[in-house]
């Protein structure tokens, strides 16, 4: 039976701000509700300002005012010992930060300290974690870079002398040293050339599986979430708007943002037109009555300008948030032709 | 039949280092091609980081020199070294388009205002309600309207649709090449195919030649005529992009085209790269003798000697 390692309860994060007597509040995480199992890849797309990151500072519980968690609970279960992130000590957090916990960054540039060596570096996030020193611990990390491909020498770096795609793999290793449970991956490929991004999608994936841990994977790029994810979550201001399995998210969405991502996606060998989707992502400090994504959606009717789709059971481990779900059609009959062929 | 854009054996050195160790950085070496002046066309320049693509750009725009060869533009050299009134003039017939419309746009400025000073710089317009006709004209190119834009801050626009206003700026002069540096990696997945269809749009109704600099061969693929792909400053193979991107040659190519992810298997977890292939790509790169020969379907691939 596959294990639940994180359970997300209807979590609501506000930003809330008061200036000068002006209450102003941006709800960028608005009622979410889901889970992680061990040793799975679970895949969060959405564009930018739609709240994925500050989903993710509640999953790594860096929640500093004004964000605040507002209702809901986030459990994590590490080996039987349970903790509930939103409301936790500040000393129980710390015992599980980067040892259960931990992060692969989005820029390694910005994230490795310019002036100290890699080894340094190392020493500063992973030492006392892991509770070794010296030699001892110089050993472990050496074993470690081995298994990404890294030379020992590296330690001795500066982060300016490592090319891009070396440097995230630096990050990568910083954030699995300690065998954590769980990792949360933002953008961690974004920056990097493609024949890169190939090689450290692959190495994120062999890491994975070898510790059984489950990652969190952020980015908007659906053609990585493709090839690393098992399941998939789509954000749209600030909600999950559909989850499913990754090959069921690409050639049976039930959500028409999810269809809309999919079928823009070009294609090597397929020159036919791809829509575009109009207007503009909401702000979140004023959403849309109703269903979020209406103004955008080809489907809209009355019903979802006034009223808030659920998130509803549709299929094995598939939940969409759409009046009209059993409408929705991939727009790509090259994809509909293959994954029909595929799912049945 | 007369030539648009000529880049001729160009080649670009940069020295870097101190005093005493000094080195020779080889940005782009020996770019040679031809846009024509009758024939619009989407004209791609592919290549990953460090291979000289925008270097190659920015010769084009005139901000740097060669080091040896030379570009053309209606037979014209392209150099910022000239006078005012002929810099003006060839800016008002080349415009960039860069990467990140955040960057682009002063945040403190009105949008409409880099717009009305595009047009009154290079239209040589005075009277404002002529100004506001040719902003709005570009802007509805591109699908936005003067009173949509007309007093809003960068912040106030999404990333889409300032990518859009940095375009139509760019149209204001109606020049008849762009020089697009990776218009869409800043811009979110939803509105990418709003920007480059807009791209593919110019060049069908506006006649625009555009100059498309990525690292994303599917967009590539979906708007271009003709495609060039770089390796460590060098093209290593140039052509119709259909032909060459479904059936690349060179090996560099090949494993560009192996590293786009796929997903027609969604889900089934395919990831390995051939190390074999990334070797034979990367052996190339230093190669000494080489040159472009043609192929049977026109297009030029660089062949090694002793290879």
């Amino acid at each position: 039976m596959t294990q639940d390692i994180l359970k997300v309860e209807d979590l609501k994060a506000y930003y809330q701000m008061n200036y000068f007597g002006i209450e102003r509040e941006v709800r960028a995480v608005d009622d979410i509700t889901m889970t992680v199992r061990k040793n799975e890849v679970y895949g969060i797309a959405g564009e930018s300002s739609s709240g994925k990151t500050s989903f993710i500072k509640v999953l790594a519980a860096a929640i500093r005012p004004p964000f605040r968690v507002i209702n809901g609970s986030v459990k994590y279960d590490f080996n039987g010992k349970p903790i509930d992130i939103t409301t936790a000590s500040e000393a129980e957090i710390e015992a599980i930060r980067w040892k259960h916990l931990s992060y692969i960054m989005q820029g390694s540039m910005s994230v490795l300290n310019p002036v100290r060596r890699i080894g340094r570096t190392f020493e500063d996030f992973a030492a006392r974690p892991l509770g070794l020193s010296g030699r001892a611990f110089r050993e472990r990390v050496v074993t470690h870079l081995a298994k990404l491909k890294l030379s020992p020498n590296v330690l001795n770096a500066y982060p300016h002398e490592l090319s891009g795609g070396m440097r995230q793999r630096v990050t990568i290793g910083l954030a699995t040293v300690c065998h954590p449970e769980f990792i949360i991956a933002d953008e961690p490929t974004t920056a990097l050339d493609v024949v890169v991004q190939k090689e450290v999608l692959q190495l994120i994936r062999d890491i994975q599986k070898e510790m059984g841990a489950a990652v969190i994977f952020v980015t908007h790029d659906m053609s990585v979430h493709a090839n690393v994810a098992d399941r998939v979550g789509i954000i749209y201001a600030g909600r999950l708007v559909e989850e499913g399995p990754t090959r069921e998210m690409f050639f049976a969405p039930k959500h028409p943002y999810t269809a809309h991502l999919v079928a823009s996606l070009p294609r090597i060998g397929d020159t036919s037109q791809r829509p575009a989707l109009e207007g503009r992502p909401p702000s979140l400090a004023d959403p849309p009555q109703g269903c979020r994504f209406h103004p955008r959606c080809p489907l809209a009717v009355d019903k979802c300008r006034r009223e808030v789709p659920p998130l509803e059971t549709i299929g094995k481990d598939h939940r969409t948030a759409c009046w009209r779900w059993q409408d929705v059609k991939p727009l790509d009959h090259v994809h509909r032709a293959n994954g029909q062929e595929a799912i049945a | 039949m007369s030539a648009l854009l000529e880049v001729s054996n160009v080649s670009k050195v940069f020295s870097m280092g101190g005093l005493l160790s000094r080195h020779q950085v080889r940005a782009v070496e020996d770019a040679s091609f031809t846009l024509e002046a009758d024939r619009p066309e989407i004209f791609t320049i592919i290549g990953e980081s460090g291979s000289g693509k925008t270097t190659l750009a920015r010769m084009i725009l005139g901000l740097e020199l060669p080091t040896s060869g030379e570009i053309r533009f209606r037979d014209k050299t392209v150099s910022h070294r000239v006078g005012r009134r002929e810099r003006l003039a060839f800016m008002g017939n080349v415009q960039p388009v860069f990467q990140n419309p955040f960057e682009a746009f002063n945040p403190l400025k009105r949008i409409d205002r880099y717009l009305a000073s595009t047009a009154r710089r290079f239209l040589k317009l005075s009277d404002l309600k002529a100004i506001d006709r040719a902003m709005d004209e570009a802007l509805v190119k591109v699908g936005l309207s003067l009173a949509e834009v007309r007093g809003r801050f960068p912040h106030e626009l999404s990333g889409g649709q300032l990518q859009r206003c940095a375009i139509a700026r760019a149209l204001i002069p109606n020049p008849p090449l762009l020089i697009a540096d990776e218009p869409v990696s800043m811009v979110d997945a939803s509105l990418r195919m709003a920007i480059v269809n807009l791209l593919k749009a110019l060049r069908d109704d506006f006649g625009v030649s555009v100059i498309y600099i990525t690292h994303d061969l599917a967009t590539a693929y979906y708007i271009s005529n003709r495609i060039i792909i770089m390796q460590k400053g060098r093209i290593v193979e140039m052509g119709d992009a259909r032909t060459v991107l479904e059936n690349p040659e060179h090996p560099y190519s090949r494993l560009l085209k192996a590293s786009v992810l796929s997903t027609e298997d969604a889900g089934a977890g395919k990831l390995a790269t051939d190390a074999e292939m990334v070797r034979t790509a990367s052996a190339l790169a230093g190669a000494e003798r080489s040159r472009l020969a043609e192929r049977p379907d026109g297009r030029l691939v660089r062949v090694y000697e002793g290879a």
